[in-house]
């Protein structure tokens, strides 16, 4: 076993007999086929984000004269065109795998973020409470009725509009959900028998904290990022499509579809494309979020354990 | 419940006025918009006479207090690209922003009530999972990319809507179906859970046991117990709408207060996203409280609390 998880979490995964979990979940997953699909859905996105660019780089920037507004679905141009070509002549299926990359690491990044800051501050505001609570919620609750578009508008407006700053900027506006959601939890979870008896055993308010506060705020916090990171990439797209979000000659889908937007008579494939892929990819975190929510119910995760013996 | 109303427009007075604060000094840093105003081969004596004009040279503490001193007089400064004060633009749009959310969220309301409500009769039915997977549906597309597909299909080549502007009803028909879509998606599965929470309670058995219809349990049994959740995430989601009507007002070329935010972010014209910012957020506040005050009216335990 791994030392580096924490050992609720393994005894977690073991059930009353001391089996492994871990088929248990899988067979759950396959017998979701939505959220089977989902899963190699976003395992392929995944593979593009991380190897697409180094793959298909020249492919991307390549013009190609019998590729020029080549229509989808033929093959006159080779395969690469399936999706169709842009004005230039370059593939559209290889500019969409590119861009993937910068997509899903702006709205991974931000999620990952938010996850840790909120997370932190949450934990502190629940299990300290006191005037530190109180401010941080405040500030957390002013951010929240405060649209996120707006705010990404005016920091985006102040600062150069680039990865960096888009990333900060939707980590900022997300850092509100996750505090809220993790101090509510740790507030109920604070009062319970097994935080008091490690207290009383003399555990210092960090090992409290971090081995047995968070670690049952984890489901919780996993669910909810994967929530999130879909409704990041919508507002992450939206900014790149409205011109205050990413500039090019860096791409993401949204850039991709506010460019097509200006060939929607004549070609609509090149704004069609890319926007199917947001909305495949922020279904499928919508799906998965579904199943996770199911499997990390106790409750639920009890009756389909008794169903599969 | 009067106390908690009072607590509760307190704080949102404190959010505005740090809004204001960080929205002003985070405006003011990107320096001058001289540059942008004047030709390029202005001089650097005409650069600073723009900049006196308009007070940006007096020190950021002096050009703040007149600013706020402005604010209680109804005067945020004049719009660098129009000439004109900053309140009345942004009075003049609102109307139009404020018109579509009072279409769409009537709508939004009516479709995710009755659609989740019935989908929770029969969990796993095949309602039940159209709804879902259609209600998922909504709330995965990206607005601006369904905005151009509906342009597309509708109006490029069925020729049967505008493609933007105002005017006919015609015009509302798109921006509307686009800003209903996400808000929709998510609440229909609010309604549907809380509905099912409902559904299961004693009351309910009751009814059913007596042969009370179905249609009858669910919309007069069941509903109103069920609402409580459904406003909570409606109130958030007002916050969501004026994120939609930036998007759908650009794309659709609606003159509402969305489109003017990006135009004057765009044109870096200071008055009119500070005044926009601020009215945008005081509405989206206002409506927080109304919400905060209509639990009371369909929940009477909060009432008598």
């Amino acid at each position: 076993m791994p030392s580096s998880i924490p050992a609720s979490v393994t005894a977690e995964l073991q059930d009353a007999h001391g089996r492994r979990k871990g088929p248990v979940i899988l067979r759950s997953l396959l017998r979701d086929r939505y959220a089977t699909a989902s899963i190699i859905f976003l395992l392929i996105v995944l593979a593009f984000a991380i190897l697409g660019p180094s793959l298909l780089a020249e492919q991307a920037r390549a013009l190609n004269l019998k590729g020029r507004n080549a229509p989808p679905f033929s093959l006159d141009a080779g395969w690469m065109f399936i999706l169709g070509g842009d004005a230039l002549g370059r593939s559209l299926l290889a500019r969409i795998i590119v861009a993937s990359q910068n997509t899903i690491l702006i709205s991974a990044t931000a999620v990952l973020l938010s996850v840790l800051v909120g997370g932190l501050l949450g934990l502190v505001a629940g299990y300290r409470g006191g005037w530190l609570g109180d401010v941080l919620l405040r500030l957390a609750d002013a951010i929240m009725t405060f649209p996120s578009m707006l705010l990404a508008m005016i920091v985006l407006f102040v600062f150069e509009p680039g990865v960096s700053n888009v990333i900060f900027v939707l980590a900022v506006s997300r850092i509100p959900i996750f505090m809220r959601t993790v101090r509510a939890e740790v507030l109920e979870l604070k009062q319970r028998m097994f935080v008091v008896a490690a207290r009383a055993t003399g555990a210092s308010t960090s090992r409290v904290l971090f081995f047995h506060i968070a670690p049952m705020v984890l489901p919780t916090i996993i669910n909810l990022a994967a929530l999130e990171m879909a409704f990041v990439m919508l507002v992450e797209s939206g900014l790149s499509f409205l011109g205050i979000g990413i500039q090019p000659p860096e791409v993401t889908w949204g850039l991709m579809v506010a460019d097509g937007r200006n060939y929607l008579g004549s070609a609509w494939w090149l704004a069609f494309w890319p926007g199917l892929a947001i909305m495949l990819t922020a279904m499928s975190l919508n799906l998965l979020t579904n199943w996770l929510r199911v499997v990390t119910d106790p409750v639920e995760r009890w009756r389909l354990e008794t169903e599969a013996r | 419940m009067g106390s908690f109303i009072f607590k509760r427009s307190f704080q949102s007075i404190l959010s505005l006025i740090f809004l204001v604060i960080v929205v002003f000094f985070l405006a003011r840093m990107t320096g001058s918009p001289a540059m942008l105003y004047l030709p390029p081969e202005a001089t650097q004596e005409q650069l600073d006479a723009y900049n006196a004009l308009h007070g940006f040279d007096d020190p950021l503490m002096v050009q703040f207090g007149s600013f706020i001193a402005g604010v209680f007089q109804g005067n945020f400064g004049q719009s660098l690209q129009y000439s004109r004060p900053a309140l009345d633009m942004v009075l003049e749009a609102f109307p139009t922003t404020l018109a579509l959310a009072a279409v769409t969220m009537p709508l939004v309301l009516l479709i995710s009530i009755v659609t989740g409500a019935l989908a929770a009769y029969r969990p796993g039915g095949a309602f039940d999972r159209l709804a879902s997977l259609i209600s998922l549906i909504g709330a995965s597309m990206p607005n601006f990319w369904v905005a151009i597909v509906g342009v597309l299909v509708f109006a490029v080549t069925l020729n049967m809507l505008p493609t933007s502007g105002t005017g006919t009803w015609q015009h509302w028909v798109l921006p509307v179906a686009v800003l209903v879509l996400r808000p929709a998606g998510v609440l229909v599965q609010v309604m549907r859970t809380s509905m099912m929470t409902a559904l299961s309670s004693v009351y309910v058995k009751a009814a059913k046991a007596k042969g009370v219809k179905a249609r009858t349990i669910i919309f007069v049994h069941a509903l109103r117990n069920s609402l409580l959740p459904v406003i909570t995430v409606a109130s958030d989601q007002a916050a969501g709408i004026v994120n939609g009507a930036v998007i759908v007002e650009s794309v659709f070329g609606f003159p509402g207060i969305g489109k003017l935010m990006i135009d004057s972010v765009l044109m870096r014209d200071f008055a009119v996203i500070q005044a926009a910012i601020l009215v945008t957020a005081l509405a989206v506040f206002l409506i927080n409280i109304i919400v905060d005050i209509s639990y009371a009216f369909v929940d009477p335990r909060i009432r008598h609390s």
